[in-house]
């Protein structure tokens, strides 16, 4: 067996994904739609075996493949929770798929190159290897969010995010040419080199690059004001394909988000931090306010989404090591509560059909009460609530803005939760004093009680020891700052 | 020197020439075949540039895929072009005066146009000397060695968008007659064609 090239083994687990991809590619195509559950499952083992591809060998920060592509601590804590994020959407998305009529074998094999495109990103170490692997998982979520192409609001949603998608990406590909023009580089190490120079004063023409490349990525955090899409996609997509986006894509984004900061534009803080303020105080203020009368709840769920993305860029906007930490911590956090929540919007059906409205959880304590607990625990989690994880949460991310003396930010932040507190609440109300409505469906299936169980378990009781996300978040910070 | 300018002043003529055609031929399909010339000789013009690379890909890309593209498309759109047409005139003020504002911008930009000093030595990676390596050959150098993880990459892009176009688009239909192409080659004629003898008078 001749010897694997020692360049190729940090990407190791990319290189993995990619040939399981295209070999589940051509199980799927001789085994026909049949064969989706297995192809599903092979997908999540695939997953596993990514994850420990990565976790494994990692120590320090290795270039690979001429230096595009870094792994490091922080590229592996990124990885891996989006690993996760995919690996839980695609098992609960198992029993959807069998009973809505989704049973054709791309749908995983789609998720699957969707990972490996945030995978790519989220080691990107060049301006052209971020562009491949945003373009690879972007492509393939457009397809998915149009995967029911039969119901006109899957088609609707799966179109409006390819036009602004595409319409985003082209802002981000104008920002890198110009910062190309203006620098003659695309290595991140390189601009690192080039602005960190004492005395530099950056050309107008990067910094007009730099705001291109922060509205691009801002777009794909679906950060105010490039959120538009937002909550007509998770609207009209089929529910796991909401549950997907709503957190392995935004952590593959936030992640890139903080390296190109941090790292190539770790020099211009001085003009990018005042972006990062106003994105993410506007995306707090609109994710609390516009959510307050929504009644469908992936509507809900997609303005939650982006005050959750305003409060992580929080931590950005600090600039700093904990704010960094911070947002590691919350996007951790944000996954279990998501997924969760996600998973018990999946359980809403009443006579084998989708519901969404809030009303419908009326009552859901009596009903249903094991789903109602654990819907309380992930909203009174969202809300920010002691001693549940999604407090610490937003604790780590407002210590490090109140350390940075940004304490305007702080307030902001702390009183838009609140506002965001009312609407997570009232689910809460309405499940536990309202009126009973029709019970849902029973089983909810053992994939999805097993999601809700692990998720719930995590958020409740992260207090207890929490210790080892907050040292693995602290060296994955660490990473950024060398 | 002079050949040339001479070619300058051809592909040039010709493009600008068969542009304006582009939009005043009246049939479309003819537009669409005005604009293929109008590709090739940009290419042309690129070559006297000495961006031999892109002349090459502007033929096999704009006029291999995209202008065929177009084709098909308006050969299989039935567009009626007079009624396209009507509103010609109505909307001839406004545009001209569009035009010619653009056209004034335009002017005014390329009349204060100069570049950076800055700009005109890249700070941190020289390109070498066209005198040294033509396009094609600094390209081939790099595209499979040091960027072969962004071809790779791109490979994935467009199998995904492949995959994508079929699983939007791709329906089985049952009760369609397809075409067998093996039970057509492996018919003999005695399968097909039975002759039978009729006696005269018998047809009726």
């Amino acid at each position: 067996m001749p010897a694997v090239p020692a360049d190729l083994l940090p990407v190791a687990a990319e290189i993995w994904l990619a040939l399981v991809g295209m070999a589940l590619l051509m199980f799927g195509a001789f085994r026909g739609h049949r064969a989706t559950r297995l192809i599903a499952g092979l997908a999540v083992g695939a997953f596993i075996v990514a994850a420990v591809l990565i976790i494994g060998p990692a120590s320090r920060a290795t270039l690979a493949l001429g230096g595009l592509f870094v792994v490091d601590t922080f590229a592996v804590f990124m990885k891996t929770l989006v690993l996760i994020g995919a690996a839980l959407t695609l098992i609960m998305s198992l029993g959807y798929i069998r009973r809505e009529d989704m049973e054709r074998f791309e749908f995983p094999v789609l998720v699957l190159f969707a990972t490996l495109g945030m995978m790519m990103m989220v080691s990107a170490n060049d301006l052209m290897a971020l562009y491949i692997g945003l373009e690879l998982q972007s492509l393939s979520l457009y397809v998915i969010a149009a995967f029911r192409r039969d119901s006109l609001r899957s088609t609707e949603a799966g179109l409006k995010y390819f036009v602004l998608g595409a319409l985003a990406s082209g802002m981000l590909l104008y920002g890198c040419s110009l910062v190309y023009g203006f620098t003659g580089t695309t290595r991140f190490a390189a601009l690192a080199a080039l602005f960190a120079a004492p005395g530099a004063e950056p050309a107008t023409g990067v910094v007009v690059g730099l705001v291109f490349i922060a509205a691009g990525l801002a777009f794909k955090v679906s950060a105010v004001p490039f959120h538009m899409w937002t909550p007509d996609v998770y609207e009209g997509a089929p529910t796991p394909v909401t549950a997907f986006f709503s957190v392995a894509p935004k952590i593959a984004a936030v992640a890139l988000l903080l390296r190109v900061m941090m790292q190539p534009f770790g020099g211009l803080e001085a003009q990018w931090q005042q972006i990062v303020v106003f994105i993410s105080v506007a995306s707090m203020l609109l994710g609390a306010f516009a959510a307050l009368v929504q009644t469908n709840i992936k509507r809900l769920m997609a303005y939650s989404s982006i005050g959750h993305i305003g409060y992580a860029l929080l931590g950005l906007a600090a600039g700093t090591e904990a704010g960094v930490r911070g947002v590691l911590i919350y996007m951790a956090i944000y996954l279990a509560m998501n997924v969760g929540a996600f998973g018990c919007i999946l359980a809403m059906r009443r006579q084998d059909r989708m519901v969404e409205d809030i009303d419908d959880l009326a009552g859901l304590s009596r009903t249903h009460p094991l789903m109602a607990l654990a819907l309380g625990i992930f909203m009174f989690a969202m809300a920010g609530i002691p001693p549940l994880a999604g407090f610490f949460a937003k604790l780590y991310v407002f210590l490090a803005v109140i350390e940075a003396k940004l304490y305007v930010l702080a307030v902001i932040g702390v009183l838009s939760s609140v506002v965001a507190a009312y609407y997570y609440l009232r689910i809460v109300k309405i499940m536990y004093f309202d009126e009973a409505a029709d019970p849902f469906d029973r089983p909810i299936g053992r994939e999805l009680s097993l999601v809700l169980a692990g998720t719930g378990v995590f958020t409740l009781f992260f207090f207890v020891y929490p210790r080892p996300l907050l040292s693995v978040a602290q060296t994955a910070a660490a990473a950024l700052f060398p | 020197m002079i050949v040339a300018a001479l070619a300058f002043y051809l592909f040039a003529g010709v493009t600008v020439g068969s542009a304006v055609m582009v939009i005043a031929a009246r049939n479309p399909v003819h537009s669409v075949l005005f604009l293929i010339l109008a590709f090739i000789n940009s290419a042309g013009l690129f070559v006297l540039l000495g961006a031999e690379f892109l002349a090459m890909i502007l033929v096999v890309v704009y006029v291999g895929a995209v202008a065929v593209l177009f084709l098909f498309v308006v050969m299989m759109l039935d567009i009626n072009i007079t009624a396209l047409r009507e509103g010609f005139l109505q909307y001839l003020p406004t545009g001209g005066m569009i035009g010619l504002v653009l056209f004034v911008e335009l002017v005014l930009v390329v009349g204060g146009w100069s570049l950076e000093p800055e700009l005109a030595a890249p700070k941190a990676t020289p390109t070498p000397a066209l005198t040294e390596l033509s396009n094609t050959e600094a390209l081939g150098g790099v595209i499979y060695t040091d960027y072969v993880y962004l071809f790779q990459g791109a490979g994935l892009v467009l199998l995904v968008a492949m995959i994508g176009v079929i699983v939007l688009t791709l329906r089985v239909r049952v009760g369609v007659r397809k075409q067998r192409i093996g039970r057509q080659v492996a018919r003999r004629r005695e399968d097909a064609v039975e002759l039978k003898k009729v006696a005269s008078g018998d047809g009726a």
